[in-house]
């Protein structure tokens, strides 16, 4: 049905900087939109999207199943409870890494096309074979990373590799954002990681507890809890997504008060 | 080089600097080696051989030489940074005088970037 069925690899290079959960709630957002949305769980080895999305108990068959002709895409698809517009296809078992090419991972994806608006592929970490079979399959990437040394350097390899596999656009989330500490001038700044990266910003994430609580109960923060930083912020890369011109979220003015006062006297700059 | 008030406060107070620009600062040096695939070794071997070329027609400062990579809107470039030595009136050193040069500036690469 779809012809313009938009497929974005959302990678990081480093391991837990918050790819699936990125997965997860932009999924969930962007179905709550009306937007028929698959997410793909290319983390075949340690997959973990099911658990986010809550649907760890509902699988029956795997993208594994699907390549090998066993089961029909519907059969394998979970669809979300509440969001019936997103749907998952489960990463199949791990020993399918030895045999899985970039073509299967086309495949795949070419059949979602066929019925989705969108399909998010929730990509391994690292830059070896897991990711480049991702890689194969998509149009568009988002970088997820956090203003961390490490984080950034692992994203910058990963830019490397998409810029020579025609990969574009690339845009940056910029995720546990933490304002008090960017205010101090011991984080890096937005500024700094969308320089030294060279790329537009699809937005950035507070650091939010309420992460946490929302991966233990296998709910997606944007499903319920939408007043919370965190799940304001995946709603607004959504919309961005969507084109909607949402304007970013200032770190300094999230922290009030007179010590934010105090810090945004620290930060003038003399020179 | 942008300075804040907190970084003259520190100064004043011999604190460390806040540790973003440091974190800035090393990102940037390892990320201009990663994007250049280059070994440190090889680093060397360019350096030398630069250094030689350019000892060929003017008298430089060997023990001061350096080259890097330094990048930037992931431009990536190699920087030359090569003292040349002058002679007591002022011109440049050269090393089996041809046809003497014009006062010219004294580095071989006009990136005046220092870290």
């Amino acid at each position: 049905m779809e012809t313009d069925t938009r497929v974005i690899l959302i990678c990081s290079g480093k391991g837990g900087v918050g790819k699936t959960t990125l997965t997860a709630n932009l999924g969930i957002s962007l179905a709550r939109q009306g937007l028929t949305t698959a997410v793909l769980d290319a983390d075949f080895g340690l997959r973990n999207l099911d658990l986010l999305l809550g649907l760890e108990n509902r699988i029956v068959y795997t993208a594994q199943e699907v390549l090998e002709e066993e089961c029909r895409l519907d059969q394998a698809l979970v669809k979300h409870k509440q969001e019936s517009n997103l749907s998952l296809l489960p990463a199949g078992n791990p020993r399918m890494l030895d045999w899985l090419k970039p073509d299967d991972m086309k495949r795949i994806v070419d059949m979602l096309k066929k019925q989705f608006n969108y399909v998010l592929i929730d990509c391994p970490a690292g830059v070896e074979d897991g990711f480049k079979n991702a890689m194969a399959a998509s149009k568009e990437a988002i970088i997820v990373t956090n203003p961390e040394v490490s984080a950034v350097r692992d994203a910058d390899r990963v830019i490397g590799l998409l810029n020579t596999n025609a990969i574009k656009p690339v845009q940056l989330v910029l995720n546990r954002v933490r304002p008090k500490m960017m205010a101090n001038q011991e984080m890096l700044s937005i500024n700094d990681v969308t320089d030294i990266l060279a790329l537009p910003l699809l937005g950035l994430v507070l650091e939010d507890e309420q992460v946490i609580v929302s991966t233990n109960r296998g709910e997606p923060l944007t499903l319920n809890s939408v007043n919370s930083p965190a799940a304001k912020c995946y709603l607004n890369i959504a919309k961005r997504l969507q084109g909607e011109d949402i304007p970013l979220i200032d770190p300094a003015e999230e922290s009030t008060g007179l010590g934010a006062k105090f810090r945004r006297l620290m930060q003038t700059k003399i020179f | 080089m942008e300075i804040t008030l907190r970084d003259i406060i520190n100064k004043l107070l011999r604190r460390q600097p806040a540790s973003a620009s440091t974190a800035r600062e090393r990102l940037q040096l390892v990320l201009a080696h990663d994007r250049s695939d280059l070994s440190t070794e090889l680093l060397d071997q360019m350096r030398r051989e630069i250094l030689e070329v350019v000892a060929k027609y003017v008298e430089i400062d060997v023990e001061e030489g350096a080259v890097s990579l330094e990048t930037e809107d992931r431009m990536t470039a190699l920087v030359a940074n090569l003292p040349i030595k002058r002679t007591m009136n002022g011109q440049i050193k050269l090393k089996e005088p041809k046809n003497k040069l014009e006062e010219n500036p004294q580095e071989a690469e006009g990136t005046d970037q220092n870290s």
